[in-house]
């Protein structure tokens, strides 16, 4: 069955709740461990040898085995790509025995080498090529099992970089531009990072605030509660907590964005399983029901760059879709893991979701409160990129082992009964709403 | 300092042409009078195809302005760090353009001020807008 491109999408407001609101579950995930790079050599450190540890871990923690999928979501993702994200082609040449013969099961990973090399993945009826970045992979993985395209769900999100570096390839690397990099790229506005930070500074502008006393306090939190995952690139790599002082004397990268305000590029693999409400109550773990799911971009860009106002615009549409559709206000959200691959955006995501009562402004004061994870407003717990690398999975993990009760040092000590978490660059809408509770 | 060139495509030709002729042009809607850069085919607020270039005075002002320390763009890499600020348009605030604004160091841009355009020489065939202060 052909189904149109964005079937799964949940991107507009007035549809009510979700139909299949807690209809689906998470039962299981697993994470490889978080490399810089991968060093050429190892050949169970490739990132295809990391998307089957971590879907072994992520079957074994829902006590599956893999002829038990039959449905596998796997992201063909590539961090170190020229402009757009598509795969660097930087494997060493020549290539190596098979299974490592290509660039699949090197810079990406495709659902299709996954299931020839997986052994046991044998009762595939649902393996689709196009299959978007995490954030609204999560999305299509809930949908597609609501709507019985598969029971249950692999979904594999390969975080490969090579190159260690983030699109420095390409047309970057050259000496033309052209479509939108005409506009911008001939200015040395080569992304993101760039449009973001413009965004921060009109922020500290309208609100009278400085760049350091915003986003300071949240990327050192985010760092300490980084380290409390046992896989992240921190633990296994820098295991030592950032302060205040390093943070300020950090290289600036854009200033005045800083080292610290970008996500280090990482070689590493997340995956998780979803399966239907139903199965998932004798599975071996407390199911972690869906609430909701949405996606999509903010909204149209008004010209070169985005400004201020168009980003709170597109993330408060963002917040009150998600809300529609989940059933949830505000106030019912104990955890929240909002995307942070790069730090302005967690100003932005806590204001327009008015997490705790946070409103425009309140940013600054927030985040110099009390949000480490055992106080009382215990901010992106699960670390983020910032704290574990651009894994893009630290949101969802957290906010699974949040709501099953075994987030282990980062176990919250407020309630934890919900989550919002996200993989939401700029103005995206792709939020996750989760539950361990639909009785209520 | 060197910048990539732009490639031209159908829609943008005529304002790279325009710049090569030292004029500032911005596309504009015919019907509902609305200023919109970069150049869609389309008018963004009303949907027309109704739409003109028409020359802008040349004149903004700074927005914001970051400095790229570490950036992507290969052929900018020798002159980092360099300004990268967000112009905004006299005639409508809501049209934005980059600049580096060439003259002024690092740090020292100061968010508000007063510039003006003028073209700057990317390649033998091309030149793109840029913008100075005024004053």
């Amino acid at each position: 069955m052909t189904q149109p491109a964005g079937w799964w999408r949940r991107d507009k407001e007035g549809t009510g709740i979700w139909p299949h609101r807690g209809k689906v579950a998470i039962t299981g995930w697993g994470q490889s461990p978080v490399d810089r790079r991968w060093d050429g050599v190892s050949m169970d450190k490739t990132l295809g040898a990391y998307a089957m540890y971590a879907a072994k871990m992520a079957l074994d923690d829902a006590g599956l085995k893999p002829e038990d999928v039959d449905g596998l979501i796997c992201c063909p993702d590539s961090m170190a790509g020229a402009t757009g994200g598509s795969s660097a082609v930087w494997a060493p040449r020549p290539y190596f025995e098979a299974p490592y013969d290509s660039e699949d099961g090197l810079t990406i990973v495709t659902g299709g080498w996954l299931q020839k090399n997986m052994p046991g993945l044998t009762n595939l009826k649902y393996n689709p090529e196009q299959v978007p970045a995490i954030g609204e992979q999560m999305g299509m993985a809930a949908q597609a099992v609501a709507e019985g395209l598969c029971q249950v769900a692999l979904v594999v999100y390969t975080a490969g970089n090579l190159q260690g570096r983030y699109r420095m390839g390409g047309e970057n690397a050259g000496d033309t531009v052209s479509g939108n990099a005409q506009w911008t790229s001939v200015y040395g506005q080569a992304g993101l990072g760039y449009t973001t930070t413009g965004v921060m500074q009109e922020y500290c502008q309208k609100y009278g605030t400085t760049w350091d006393d915003v986003l300071a306090p949240v990327v050192v939190n985010e760092h300490i509660n980084g380290l409390m995952h046992e896989w992240s690139y921190y633990t296994l790599h820098e295991p030592y907590a950032l302060t205040i002082e390093d943070y300020k004397a950090s290289r600036f990268v854009t200033y005045p964005m800083r080292l610290f305000d970008n996500d280090r590029p990482v070689n590493a693999v997340g995956a998780f399983i979803f399966t239907t409400a139903e199965r998932a109550k004798d599975m071996k773990q407390k199911p972690v029901y869906v609430l909701n799911h949405t996606g999509g971009g903010g909204g149209p860009l008004r010209s070169s760059a985005p400004t201020l106002v168009e980003m709170e615009s597109w993330v408060d549409r963002a917040a009150r879709m998600g809300y529609e559709g989940s059933g949830l206000k505000p106030s019912d959200v104990d955890i929240f893991n909002p995307y942070d691959g790069y730090s302005p955006f967690l100003p932005i995501s806590l204001e327009s979701f008015q997490w705790k009562g946070a409103k425009k402004g309140d940013a600054k004061d927030f985040f110099n409160g009390d949000i480490t994870v055992h106080g009382p407003f215990p901010h992106c717990s699960g670390g983020g990129n910032l704290g574990v690398g651009r894994t893009r999975t630290a949101m969802y993990i957290d906010g699974i082992e949040q709501l099953r009760g075994m987030a282990g040092e980062r176990q919250v000590t407020t309630r934890a009964e919900t989550a919002i978490c996200a993989f939401a660059p700029g103005g995206s809408a792709a939020y996750l709403y989760l539950s361990n509770d639909i009785t209520s | 300092m060197p910048k990539p060139i732009p490639v031209p495509d159908e829609l943008s030709k005529p304002f790279w042409d325009a710049a090569n002729e030292g004029r500032l042009v911005i596309h504009h809607c015919k019907d509902c009078d609305t200023l919109q850069h970069p150049p869609r085919p389309r008018c963004r607020d009303c949907g027309s195809e109704n739409l003109e270039w028409k020359e802008v005075s040349g004149k903004g002002r700074i927005s914001t302005c970051m400095v790229i320390d570490d950036g992507r763009i290969g052929r900018m890499h020798p002159d980092q760090p360099f300004n990268l600020a967000t112009i905004i348009l006299d005639e409508d605030p809501r049209v934005n353009m980059y600049s580096n604004i060439p003259g002024v160091p690092v740090r020292q841009a100061p968010e508000g001020a007063a510039v003006e355009v003028f073209f700057e020489e990317v390649s033998p065939t091309q030149k793109v807008p840029e913008w100075r202060l005024v004053g």
